[in-house]
């Protein structure tokens, strides 16, 4: 008998890609996609089920489509298309715990994955050079994304205690990069020009979005329990990834980084929050030992690979103009 | 054509020896030379502007007609710069024309590049470009740590070698005590106001025992800018259990300074006198991993700064943990930052083993203390010996 997904978050890109690769799997027989708002692209053979997660009818859902396993992506890195920082922070954190409390109540899920973020791990000069899965932040985070993902993964743990027959999975992902990625990170290399933080030059760890996608299917199939940080090997500083995208980067005081940001983000160029500039200046390394010998994934693609990758998919959009102003044949 | 050609010998300067302006005798008189003011204007203008552009036919002349006198010696063992001003003459007396020949600037860059780069300059010039290039396009390498080796040994090492073998001609004492591979802990005593001893070591593990030296360093260093960059490409990282034990295990050489900012703070009073060592961490490091921990002395790192005094409020107000006073520091401007240039003695002392002991051992206080105190004081004894060893400070 073959699994039913259900996959939440399915609105967004990389949820309803998600969603669609695993509905061509064969071990997987149905996948439901669950959100507040349709996908906007082609979803295949995958039904989808108008609900908000964060109100008890996705209890509902669960019962009724006999759901054993369930994907939980839905969680936003940006107020963005949502609304405010409100509405974010409902979604995130509202909406897993209600998600969460209906798999608690659930008798058919066996299995949860949870995509989380290596943001959770924060960005500061007190970091060690490599996080493995068992280190916390430094200092716990604010606000914004990285406090949401991190009280998830609280609300997480506790389901994991209270439910141990589940195997719940938590993929804690590097940066996602790729052609198809609209997030804060990519928006950053999307600029004409790139400011960065004077006299730092952070490490950077990539994931392409296939990998992304592949490695949430192998913990949907497998059903390994536990944490794992998932990245490509190897690591970037940013001077590197400046240059190989051949942009050119003007380079300022932190401080004045931190109010061009604030200023984008008034102005809705771009979405440059507070713990991206600590990432952009700080860095972050993941150990992904554990990815290896327990979860048994491999990602594709390097951080250097992934990276090229992305390159290559901005390479027609600004190049062009980008070339005759740089000057470079 | 020809007219002009005459004249423009005798204008320039350098003319090999023959009789120049004022002498008369081999001149047209200024009466003459009123009389074809062309001839007279044409040799200064367009003149030196002639080797530059590709135009006229004369200096192409020249410049095959030259190279082989040019490659020859140069693929003997002469050096180029000899060759150069033979040539310059013939090159005057063949085709007399004005300004600089191109095979003279040709010579002059081959005699420069093998001033600089050495007699396989050609090779070395076009290592340095596809450096350049790398280094632009932004591929090359860096490892977990942010370690960049290329740029580490072809510019942080290259700019050090100088002041650690013309100003502090810095003396490497028990080299064998280093091992050639695998994990090892170097503990150091710290001095010398600003961590110069740290970049010091690094460079005398490169040299000598041809290893990289991976620092430790506090979180200060990777909060300022521009240190915080460089820290990290010259292999440092930050000095915690977490990041000590995975570079031990991983194989590396790794350098710790125990005393901290206790030690290269410390007033000149104290030369010499060790400071507490931490909290014996890099003890248990060694322990957990069971690599050696190999003691260093450094002697002469305390004179480069004599550090007199301290303003504590500023340095409370900038989050640094002193601002040092020097008899020159303030003072003299950007004259006091040059360090002062003491005679430097690094000794290696024997390795420490800890791989007779359990990994279970490091959670044992006692013993982690116990070896913390045995570092501490072959360091401090090998620092008093070589202190009675050496003729002076700047000996």
């Amino acid at each position: 008998m073959g699994r039913v997904v259900l996959v939440t978050g399915i609105s967004r890109d990389i949820g309803r890609r998600f969603a669609r690769a695993a509905a061509s799997d064969p071990s997987i027989e149905r996948v439901i996609g669950v959100d507040v708002v349709p996908p906007r692209g082609d979803i295949g053979d995958v039904s989808f089920v108008r609900a908000d997660i964060r109100n008890p009818v996705i209890a509902k859902v669960l019962a009724k489509e006999d759901v054993d396993t369930v994907v939980h992506m839905s969680v936003i890195a940006t107020p963005g298309s949502a609304g405010g920082r409100g509405t974010m922070k409902e979604l995130n954190v509202i909406g897993s715990m209600q998600l969460l409390a209906a798999c608690q109540k659930s008798t058919t899920v066996e299995r949860l994955v949870v995509k989380s973020t290596t943001t959770v791990y924060g960005s500061s000069p007190r970091d060690p050079a490599m996080f493995t899965e068992d280190m916390g932040p430094k200092r716990l985070p604010a606000s914004g994304y990285a406090k949401d993902v991190y009280e998830i993964e609280g609300y997480v743990r506790g389901f994991a205690r209270r439910r141990p027959d589940v195997a719940v999975t938590m993929i804690r992902a590097a940066n996602v990069v790729g052609p198809h990625v609209d997030s804060p990170l990519t928006n950053y290399f999307r600029l004409p020009v790139i400011p960065r933080a004077l006299g730092f030059d952070p490490r950077l760890q990539f994931l392409h979005e296939d990998d992304l996608l592949r490695v949430l299917r192998h913990a949907a199939i497998t059903g390994i329990p536990g944490t794992f940080n998932v990245a490509g090997d190897g690591m970037l500083t940013l001077t590197q990834a400046v240059r190989r995208l051949g942009k050119p980067s003007v380079s300022m005081p932190r401080f004045a980084v931190g109010r061009l940001g604030a200023t984008m983000r008034q102005a809705r160029l771009s979405d440059f929050s507070p713990e991206q500039l600590g990432f952009l200046t700080y860095g972050r390394g993941v150990d992904t030992t554990r990815m290896r010998d327990v979860l048994g994934f491999e990602p594709r693609f390097t951080t250097a690979e992934a990276f090229a990758d992305f390159c290559r998919e901005m390479a027609p959009t600004t190049e062009a103009p980008e070339r005759v102003a740089a000057g470079h044949g | 054509m020809a007219e002009e050609a005459r004249d423009a010998v005798v204008i320039p300067i350098g003319t090999g020896g023959r009789p120049g302006r004022g002498t008369g005798s081999a001149r047209p008189s200024s009466a003459a030379r009123n009389l074809a003011p062309a001839a007279k204007r044409s040799p200064r203008r367009p003149a030196p502007r002639k080797p530059a552009a590709p135009g006229p036919d004369a200096p192409r002349a020249v410049e095959p007609a030259e190279q082989p006198v040019a490659e020859q010696p140069a693929t003997e063992q002469t050096a180029a710069g000899r060759t150069a001003t033979p040539r310059a003459e013939r090159i005057a007396e063949a085709a007399p024309t004005t300004g600089i020949p191109v095979g003279d600037w040709l010579s002059a860059f081959q005699g420069a590049a093998h001033e600089v780069f050495g007699a396989d300059w050609e090779r070395r010039l076009a290592e340095l470009m596809a450096f350049a290039r790398r280094r632009l396009e932004g591929d090359f390498e860096i490892d977990d740590y942010g370690f960049d080796r290329e740029l580490t040994e072809r510019f942080f090492m290259a700019a050090l070698r100088p002041v650690a073998e013309k100003w502090f001609r810095l003396e490497v004492r028990g080299l064998d005590n280093i091992p050639a591979e695998g994990g090892a802990l170097v503990v150091s005593n710290h001095s010398g106001t600003v961590p110069v001893d740290g970049l010091m070591t690094m460079l005398a593990v490169h040299d000598h025992a041809g290893r990289f030296l991976r620092p430790l360093g506090a979180d200060l260093v990777f909060k300022m800018p521009v240190v915080s960059s460089l820290a990290r490409k010259s292999g440092a990282t930050l000095a915690c259990v977490e990041d000590a034990e995975r570079m031990l295990s991983g194989g590396d050489l790794v350098g710790v300074w125990p005393e901290g900012f206790k030690g290269i703070g410390k007033p000149f009073s104290e030369r010499y006198k060790l400071q507490r060592f931490g909290r014996g961490g890099f003890v248990s490091a060694a322990l957990r991993t069971g690599v050696p921990i190999i003691p260093l002395s450094v002697v002469g790192a305390e004179e480069i700064y004599p550090l007199v005094g301290n303003v504590p409020s500023l340095a409370r107000l900038l989050g640094v943990p002193y601002i040092p006073i020097t008899p020159f520091f303030p003072w003299l401007g950007p004259l006091g930052l040059v360090p002062l240039p003491s005679k430097w003695i690094l000794e290696f002392g024997e390795p420490i083993r800890t791989d007779a002991y359990d990994a279970t051992e490091a959670e044992d206080p006692m013993l982690v203390f116990n070896v913390t105190d045995q570092v501490r004081e072959t360091i401090q004894h090998t620092l008093f010996d070589l202190l009675r060893d050496r003729e002076g400070v700047f000996g």
